[in-house]
């Protein structure tokens, strides 16, 4: 789908207000390298089968190839271009898939993609025999496809979308080793809080939408004023920011990170320091030009960073578990950019950019590092370790690299950002005061040396000793493949900045300014500043603080300090308490309570809006009623008013509430509505069975059981009810109105082919309507089927088997009369239910009704002689004809395809066969024969599902049709004695064949 | 006309109100059966009411009754059929499993003074004359 030409234009004008020589390229490249690792994540789970090797190059290739598409793209970007892709998905909700890069955008996928590959090929070497090496790489993938939606989207709701889907697989990643009790708990603690934050970013992303007018991230990037102006802003920098810092650990959600550490370490050297931390840091600088500036954002994400850098690199220098130490690490440097980026001057988000590269790089090879130090010593506590230098020389020279990197020592490239980041500290005042926050940043880049010097110090350097776990030695050249192409990228940026990525951090900064800026050219030396003079004490603090470290931490053990995952627990476990408490009071079963509660709130709802607004009068002229409609009316009163007072005689109920479907019918008849008549009679006799059927297995009698005071409410809810209902049906009744029914008078005949309007209705212009209807009716019998079938074992079946009738039978249960009547009666019935689905579409009739005569037709010979003997006779199964009802019906629908209509079009013509005189033929005829099947297989099955059960019981089944025969009986000889004639039909009564 | 028809559906619907608030499954059905009838002539009554002007085209006739209202009634007569067997299913497998009729659900079915409210059935005061379900035990 091509870009549309406004949107371009948009775009073309706002980049070309900030004069950057702008063209927007669409290219579909774009949504194919969002796609592939999601479909790379399609094969490792196969190609284990064959070989670990094989799974690692599944998962490889796919990471391989988007990153060679996005190089493809690079040189467009690089050029200051915008790359966009756009498919439309539902442009109504304003939710496209639309996809971006721009150098923000390469930035991140560029990481993604590579560090990516280099963890796919650490993990090869990294995991162990036994570990799910296939489950590994597909939930790998996943993240991968879910980290670059969020980089490449341009609808924030799209974003969100990955955001939450990134949450999701990084639960299964840090759950990875699911036998271990830290997997799982870490995994559920940053499920909890990233998901969390999620749903807080879906809110601020929302309010970010309806302030901007639009979801697409190049649009609101144009609309800071309006964004800005929004009555909204604070809840909606609140909920953004809130996603965002849960994301990236920022204080005081920065526990979850260390937690997250019990996943395998090439998930945490992926997820935990390049990739899904990094992602709160990537929405504040897509967001950086519509908030940067403002006091709010500088007061929330500037402290919050300050805060986050100081913490996390105070923990990080006491933790003795070398993940630990570099989790916190981790979310001490996510806070300095964090700062970075509140600071909210253009060269702040430079250095912020900057420091993003640079501790993707050292910070994933550190956690290598540290991986391949847990894998060789079987131990990641620094109390049992030191002296690995003799042991393992190349993991220890690339570990001391990239410490001394992380340190901010010159020649590292980590000295560059933290330089440039000390510089933008001096020039920034916080509530006035010119000094907390450079004497912060040096403290916080003290620390900061301190855990990285004892990285090295108390893991590397020191005497060889003899008690390692495991025996240390350098791992195969694979495993340290990684970490030190890593430590050469530190290296050659820290030795010759501006060529090695100079331009590329112009161009990533113009995207996230949307500025074209000329920051200076990146120097190792700017001479002697205040800044280097802050270093200076930070190294050598840091170094002083190593020397000191046992009594510090000793200190720093006699401390009490609060525990976050205790504190998370317990908050967890109160939350899961308290809502226990809510549903379980709200939900107590006791259903005719929240009945009661529904009926009168919804009477006292309606109360309030009729109160609530004027009213006129009705001036809809009335019908003069005549003697037999207060006939009727007085039979129905009086007939509900028996069913209330004598409900608990429940065979009585029965006959009266047939007594008012049938007047109810009659109703139908006087007002104009055969149709609905005919349908109500031959409902209101299946319905009756079906109920005197299953009465047979209930209590007969309703114990009175309510007290007076709550029978008393119940009649006043009810009353109400009907007062309310009344009033409305009266005065919808008494005003005029417009109906869209002209329409349909109109084209039933010339377009539906039909005089029955009702029909036309059903089987024509809402076919679909009813088509789903029938199917509604289908499942109701199937389920009825299958529920049937579940009773017939467990409890209940051994309850039906033994069951004692409560009532005496008639000895006559089959009376001659009714046999021989019904068997008149069928063909008759029969006769009447096809002539009546044949008029149906110009007269009253059709589909359901006739369903319903021909189903109590046949109902009518189960009766007379039984059902086993009525349904040996039957060679459908009531399942086909549903079936075949829902089947012919669909196809009838289908057929207008072919003929270029839309579903259920309806197509008809007159044939003239010479005996017959001219007819009409309409495709409706076919799906009313759907209806007509459907109905009749519906109505079946649920008799027969009850019949079945009746018959689990012992109840006999009939050799003969009927229980006295008189043809089959011998006349009797008197001079034999016999008094009394053999009768054949109960002949079987005493041995009954039971069926089951 | 339309005042007796409205105190049909208004007292149909009360019946019915009242029913579905009783304790027992078979008088919730039947409940729901009444409402069925009331809300099924409330929909039909929305297209106003109508005598001798049935929705069959007829060359030269120009008032109709409105046929919409009557074509979703139909189906709505049809389904409430499916949707009362279906209850009665439940109805009767819920009283087969759990030897009780009664529709609030309960930990135990034998702790039935759970509602300050509720008189226990099997030792109703007021009323001995009526027949105690214990044959349907089996």
């Amino acid at each position: 789908m091509l870009f549309p030409a406004k949107f371009l234009q948009i775009a073309e004008e706002r980049l070309g207000r900030w004069g950057i020589p702008v063209t927007v390229h669409t290219d579909a490249t774009l949504a194919l390298i969002a796609a592939l690792p999601f479909i790379g994540a399609l094969f490792p789970g196969l190609m284990i089968r064959v070989g670990r090797n094989a799974c690692a190059l599944s998962a490889g290739w796919a990471t391989l190839s988007a990153l060679i598409l996005l190089i493809t793209l690079a040189t467009e970007v690089w050029r200051g271009e915008t790359v966009v892709y756009q498919v439309e998905w539902m442009p109504m909700l304003g939710l496209n898939a639309n996809f971006r890069l721009d150098g923000l955008g390469l930035l991140f996928a560029s990481m993604i993609l590579g560090i990516g590959l280099l963890i796919i090929l650490y993990a090869r070497f990294y995991l162990s025999r036994e570990d799910p090496m296939g489950q590994f790489y597909t939930y790998l993938m996943l993240f991968q496809g879910a980290m670059l939606g969020i980089v490449l989207s341009d609808n924030i709701l799209m974003l969100v979308i990955f955001w939450e889907l990134t949450s999701l697989s990084s639960f299964l990643l840090i759950g990875y080793w699911k036998h271990t009790v830290p997997g799982r708990q870490g995994a559920r603690m940053a499920l909890a809080v990233t998901g969390g934050g999620g749903l807080a970013l879906i809110g601020g992303m929302l309010l970010l939408g309806q302030a901007a007018g639009s979801y697409d991230i190049s649009v609101i990037l144009t609309r800071r004023e309006e964004v800005l102006a929004s009555p909204y802003l604070v809840p909606m920098l609140v909920l953004i920011l809130l996603g965002a810092f849960t994301k990236s650990a920022q204080f005081p959600f920065h526990f979850w990170l260390p937690h997250a550490m019990a996943a395998p370490t090439p998930v945490s050297a992926y997820l935990h320091s390049a990739t899904m931390v990094k992602a709160g840091l990537f929405l504040m600088a897509r967001l950086w030009p519509i908030f940067a500036g403002t006091d709010i954002w500088f007061y929330l994400v500037a402290t919050t960073g300050l805060i986050t850098m100081l913490i996390g690199a105070k923990i990080a220098i006491f933790k003795d578990d070398i993940k630990a130490l570099l989790a916190y690490s981790t979310v001490s440097h996510l806070g300095l950019i964090t700062m970075l980026l509140g600071f909210g001057t253009a060269a702040a988000a430079t250095a912020a950019v900057f420091h993003i590269i640079n501790h993707t790089i050292f910070k994933a090879a550190l956690f290598m590092t540290a991986g391949i130090v847990d894998h060789e010593a079987h131990t990641r506590s620094i109390k049992r370790l030191g002296g690995l230098r003799q042991l393992m020389p190349i993991t220890a020279t690339l570990a001391i690299i990239t410490s001394l990197s992380m340190a901010g020592i010159p020649l590292f490239n980590g000295f560059l950002s933290k330089e440039l980041m000390l510089e933008e500290a001096v020039h920034t005042s916080w509530l006035g005061n010119p000094w907390i926050v450079p004497l912060l940043a040096t403290f916080g880049g003290l620390f900061s040396a301190a855990y990285s010097f004892r990285y090295i110090v108390h893991v590397f350097l020191g005497p060889v000793r003899n008690d390692y776990p495991g025996h240390p030695h350098d791992p195969p050249f694979g495993m340290w493949a990684a970490p030190a192409l890593l430590a050469v990228m530190a290296l050659v940026i820290g030795i010759v900045p501006q060529a090695a990525v100079g331009g590329f951090l112009n161009v990533v900064s113009d995207a996230v300014t949307q500025e074209h800026l000329h920051p200076h050219k990146l120097k190792i030396w700017h001479g002697f500043t205040l800044a280097l003079g802050m270093s200076i004490v930070a190294t050598l603090g840091g170094a002083l603080v190593l020397y000191f470290h046992a009594p510090l931490l000793r200190m720093w053990d006699a401390t009490p300090k609060p525990d976050a995952k205790a504190i998370f627990d317990a908050t967890v476990t109160g939350l899961h308490r308290a809502s226990g408490l809510i549903s379980n009071s709200m939900h107590n079963g006791r259903l005719t309570q929240f009945l009661a509660i529904f009926g009168a709130s919804t009477v006292l709802l309606g109360l309030y809006a009729f109160f609530s607004s004027s009213h006129a009068p009705g001036m809809r002229e009335m019908i003069s009623p005549s003697v037999v409609d207060y006939i009727g009316t007085i039979l129905l009163i009086a007939s509900t008013m028996a069913i209330v007072t004598y409900h608990r005689s429940r065979l009585l109920v029965l006959v009266l509430i047939g007594i008012n479907g049938l007047i109810v019918s009659v109703i139908f008849v006087r007002l104009s509505a055969p149709d609905l008549a005919m349908t109500q009679v031959t409902v209101e006799v299946v319905t009756l069975i079906l109920l005197l059927l299953a009465l047979h297995f209930l209590p007969k009698h309703t114990p009175r059981e309510s007290s007076f005071s709550r029978r008393g409410r119940d009649g006043m809810i009810a009353g109400a009810a009907g007062i309310a209902i009344a009033a409305l049906a009266y005065a919808l009744m008494t005003r005029d109105f417009e109906t869209i029914s002209g329409y349909y008078l109109k084209h039933a005949k010339p377009d539906g082919g039909g005089t029955n309007v009702v029909n036309v209705i059903l089987v024509d212009f809402r076919g679909y309507d009813t088509f789903g209807e029938i199917i509604v009716l289908g499942i109701a019998a199937l389920l009825i089927f299958a529920l049937g079938e579940t009773l017939m074992d467990g409890k209940a079946s051994r309850k039906l088997a033994n069951w004692v009738h409560e009532m005496r039978y008639s000895k006559d249960r089959h009376p001659l009369m009714m046999v021989v009547a019904t068997r008149v009666m069928m063909p008759i019935s029969l006769m009447v239910g096809v002539y009546i689905f044949l008029r149906g579409h110009n007269d009253p009739g059709g589909g359901f009704i006739a369903g319903l005569v021909v189903a109590i037709a046949l109902l009518m010979q189960y009766m007379a002689s039984g059902f086993a003997w009525a349904s040996e006779r039957v060679r459908i199964p009531y399942h086909a004809f549903i079936g075949w009802g829902v089947l012919i019906a669909g196809i009838t629908g289908i057929g207008a395809w072919f003929n270029g209509f839309p579903f259920l079009t309806s197509d008809f013509g007159y044939v003239h066969w010479p005996p017959i005189e001219e007819f009409e033929l309409a495709t409706a005829m076919a799906f009313d024969l759907g209806v007509f099947l459907t109905v009749i297989g519906a109505v079946m099955l649920a008799i027969y599902t009850l019949s079945h059960i009746a018959r689990r019981t012992g109840e006999s089944v009939n050799v003969s049709p009927m229980d006295y025969d008189p043809s089959t009986v011998i006349p009797p000889y008197s001079d034999t004695g016999r008094t009394e004639p053999p009768i054949p039909g109960r002949a079987s009564r005493p041995t009954p064949k039971q069926e089951s | 006309m339309e005042a007796l028809l409205a105190i049909v559906i208004g007292l149909q619907t009360a019946g019915g109100v009242y029913l579905i608030l009783r304790r027992r499954t078979f008088s919730v059905i039947v409940g729901t059966a009444l409402l069925t009838y009331a809300v099924n002539l409330f929909l039909f009554a929305s297209g106003r009411l109508a005598v001798d002007m049935p929705p069959i085209y007829t060359p030269g006739v120009t008032d109709y009754t409105d046929p919409l209202p009557q074509a979703l009634v139909l189906t709505a007569i049809v389904i409430s059929f499916g949707m009362t067997a279906v209850a009665v299913l439940v109805a009767l497998g819920a009283f087969l499993e759990s030897d009780i009729d009664h529709i609030d659900m309960r930990r135990d079915p034998n702790d039935l003074d759970l509602d300050p409210d509720e008189i226990p059935w099997e030792q109703d005061p007021r009323d001995p004359g009526l027949e105690t379900p214990k044959g349907d035990f089996g």
